[in-house]
């Protein structure tokens, strides 16, 4: 007698945790086969406004732990990964990938994961400045995150997309609150899963699948969202969040890459999402701060 | 005389006038567009005052939106066919030329400043109008370096840049605006406040008299219709702005789903912490300094107070004493501490918020001192028994008004100086290394001044978190907002 198979149910990932929608909601998404990819959580405007209240909740631990600690982390998420490469390959393809583009998919996600691991200590480095101002005082710039980004990833990847957009964000201590592709979800849930084994503190990124439609509004007006990024390609979309982000003058960075690309990669995805802090404390008698005249 | 037997709070000086036989003011000021001065096109004109004294000092030229399509249509061709295509650093030649020409007009332009702005002349000779000249000097080296400022990336101008600054430092926001936008290789078309339009009608003149090409820079005065010109002129790639987070606001919004750059410096309601162990005189010094500093016209100005409690009846008691010896009165006097407020409008402002604090139920105090029978003027004015709720704690004066609260824990103040949509500065003051570290880190603020307050430098990133606005102007970070990235 043949085994029968167990079928995954694919839930959202909030504060840590993969509850169902608190709308009870689903939809059915499907490939070009025709085939349903599954009972998809259709997440609500509650669903949104949880999540940023646990990724404002996860901020202060997670911007203060230690770059090389957060380093770790991230080089930890490219290990649990690798180890289900073979499952998010299954997916890539159910959703209409040749095997060939999603191994290539699923491999350049896990490098970039290692590149952006390892920039977690160093970033800091190349964007702070000691500046030499003309007074008696010792003056620095350092960035430091942004807080909460709201991140609206492209409709047309299920992971590498993602993957591009997180990756960076997190690295520089920002928590996140992430709108997976409306109908190539597959690869965002199971990536939460990967999250959840590899040391990442909950909150710190949160994941919601449904209608990016219906769940923009609610993440570009709420006011305590600091910055957001945009990785679709509707202009009337972007429009839309660039007037919502007005009324707490969040930051929105658009990005119109091709995420396949081996170079999609670099440290300005980072340092767009951080602010720069000045730093002024007065020092004794420096010489050449005051006229000879 | 001993303390207690002074008849007045505030002390006697003899006057000690700033001359002002050495300037240069036309009657009438016209448009700065293509390196020619040029009527406006709706012919007209609107009087700027010296707010000390309520006399008008010169008419200006009000432009509209012809005018602003005239200036960047200038703008657009200098750029296209002189600016964009000239070596860096050439262009950095007429940068440094503007930076000398300044110094060598630096006292005129401090005695303009202050009877059109109502600043003192201490400050405009003393910190306007030097930091000025050094902004176009530091930025000039920066012209032929840019590859140097963004690692592994590729730069550009981005064309022309619209420019909108305001009342409070006008000279200074000119030079902060112009300065890196020519380093980086745009033109620029500037809109001065209505109420200061003389320091950038004299930037125009030294412009002018440096040869740069014409067009390069383009001022353009008039009021928020002029503005908004500005702002929705099609061919405009970058706004730069500084102001109210009100007009900010309406800037974000207008260019939503265009390509236009924008870099927003907004207000503020920044939080100067006095903790126990500080050096206190030096701190009342600081807290002085902080919100009284040009009539408390000043975004980042330490306009929320707080002390530790056990400290709190020392410190405040010490603040009275301080505040009876600021000497209000003629800006141009060089023993004024305390100038003139920038306009009728910004003085009634500041009123309608001194009488909400008392209707709060807020405690008032406000030094003995003679206020000028002429001009708008406002006596430095704390306010303690405040509350976190109060809205004079809440939104920004932009005034010589100080809210005192006091705290008792470290979590307790970061709580409360964070709990605040703006983030531009704060300030604290303490003996202790490792808490000056903890409260910069903790703190949600863009410029941090330890054991100090409101110190400025062109090698120094100014700009803010949250609604505060984005963007840094100064240093190497103030370049980014003025390039795009290949």
């Amino acid at each position: 007698m043949s085994r029968l198979e167990i079928v995954k149910t694919y839930k959202i990932y909030i504060g840590g945790q993969f509850p169902r929608t608190e709308s009870g909601r689903y939809y059915s998404p499907v490939n070009k086969d025709g085939k349903v990819l599954g009972n998809i959580c259709l997440s609500s405007r509650k669903d949104v406004r949880n999540a940023v209240v646990a990724a404002r909740k996860a901020i202060g631990s997670w911007s203060e732990r230690a770059a090389f600690n957060r380093g770790q982390i991230l080089y930890r998420i490219a290990e649990m990964l690798e180890g289900r490469k073979a499952q998010f390959v299954e997916e890539l393809q159910f959703q209409g990938s040749s095997k060939q583009a999603a191994e290539a998919e699923v491999n350049l996600a896990i490098d970039r994961i290692v590149y952006y691991a390892g920039w977690c200590d160093k970033y800091q480095a190349i964007v702070s400045s000691v500046n030499p101002v003309a007074s008696s005082h010792f003056n620095f710039s350092v960035a430091e995150p942004m807080g909460v980004v709201g991140i609206i990833v492209p409709e047309n990847s299920s992971l590498i997309g993602l993957v591009s957009l997180v990756l960076p964000v997190i690295c520089g201590g920002n928590t996140v609150v992430v709108l997976a592709a409306e109908n190539l979800p597959l690869c965002a849930v199971t990536f939460a899963e990967v999250l959840h084994s590899s040391d990442v503190p909950g909150g710190v990124i949160n994941i919601l699948t449904g209608s990016t439609k219906e769940m923009t509004p609610t993440l570009s007006t709420h006011m305590d969202v600091n910055a957001l990024v945009y990785g679709g390609t509707d202009p009337l979309e972007l429009k839309e969040i660039q007037e919502n982000a007005v009324l707490n003058v969040k930051r929105v960075f658009a990005y119109l890459t091709d995420w396949t690309k081996a170079d999609a990669q670099g440290l300005h995805f980072i340092s767009d999402v951080q602010e720069i802090k000045t730093i002024w404390h007065p020092i004794e008698n420096v010489g050449g701060a005051t006229s000879n005249y | 005389m001993t303390k207690e037997n002074r008849q007045v709070d505030s002390w006697e000086y003899a006057p000690s006038l700033e001359s002002t036989n050495h300037i240069h003011i036309k009657k009438r000021y016209e448009l700065f567009i293509n390196g020619e001065w040029v009527k406006p096109s709706s012919g007209k004109y609107f009087e700027t005052i010296n707010p000390a004294n309520e006399e008008v000092i010169s008419e200006i030229a009000h432009g509209n939106e012809e005018d602003i399509d005239r200036a960047v249509k200038a703008a657009r061709k200098a750029y296209t066919e002189v600016w964009s295509v000239m070596p860096a650093a050439e262009r950095a030649k007429y940068i440094y030329r503007i930076a000398r020409l300044m110094h060598e007009q630096a006292r005129e332009l401090a005695v303009i400043e202050t009877l059109d702005a109502g600043k003192t002349i201490r400050e405009s000779r003393d910190i306007d109008v030097p930091l000025a000249c050094n902004h176009f000097f530091y930025y000039a080296g920066w012209a032929d370096k840019l590859a140097y400022a963004f690692p592994n990336r590729k730069v550009e101008s981005l064309g022309v840049a619209g420019q909108i600054i305001p009342w409070n430092f006008p000279l200074l926001m000119a030079a902060w605006k112009i300065a890196p936008a020519l380093a980086a290789g745009n033109t620029v078309v500037l809109k001065p406040a209505e109420t200061t339009p003389l320091t950038a009608l004299k930037l125009a003149e030294i412009i002018e008299a440096s040869g740069l090409p014409p067009g390069v820079v383009n001022i353009v005065t008039g009021y928020g219709d002029t503005g908004a010109a500005l702002v929705n002129h099609l061919d405009v790639d970058k706004i730069a702005f500084t102001g109210s987070t009100n007009v900010g606001k309406i800037i974000q919004k207008a260019l939503a789903g265009t390509s236009k750059k924008l870099t927003l410096e907004l207000g503020g309601k920044s939080a100067n912490i006095i903790f126990d162990d500080a050096p206190i005189d030096q701190a009342v010094e600081g807290i002085i300094n902080g919100i009284f500093f040009n009539q408390g016209h000043v975004c980042c100005a330490g306009s929320r107070l707080f002390v530790q409690e056990n400290v709190a009846e020392k410190v405040i008691s010490k603040l009275k004493e301080r505040l009876k010896s600021l000497y209000l009165g003629d800006p141009l006097d060089k023993n004024t501490d305390v100038g003139a407020i920038n306009s009728k409008n910004q003085l009634e402002t500041i009123e309608r918020y001194i009488q909400l604090g008392k209707n709060e139920g807020a405690e008032m105090y406000q030094p003995a001192c003679v206020l000028p029978k002429k001009g708008f003027f406002c006596p430095p004015t704390l306010f303690t028994n405040v509350a976190q709720s109060s809205v004079i704690a809440q939104e920004e004066i932009f005034g010589p008004v100080l809210t005192i609260q006091t705290f008792r824990t470290i979590d307790e103040v970061i709580q409360k100086a964070n709990n605040s949509p703006y983030g531009l500065a704060a300030g604290v003051w303490t003996e202790k290394g490792a808490r000056i570290f903890n409260m910069a880190n903790q703190l949600n603020a863009g410029v941090i001044w330890a054991n100090t307050y409101n110190k400025f430098d062109p090698t120094s990133p100014f700009g803010g978190y949250k609604e505060s606005g984005f963007g840094r102007e100064g240093g190497v970070h103030g370049l980014a907002a003025y390039v795009k990235f290949i």
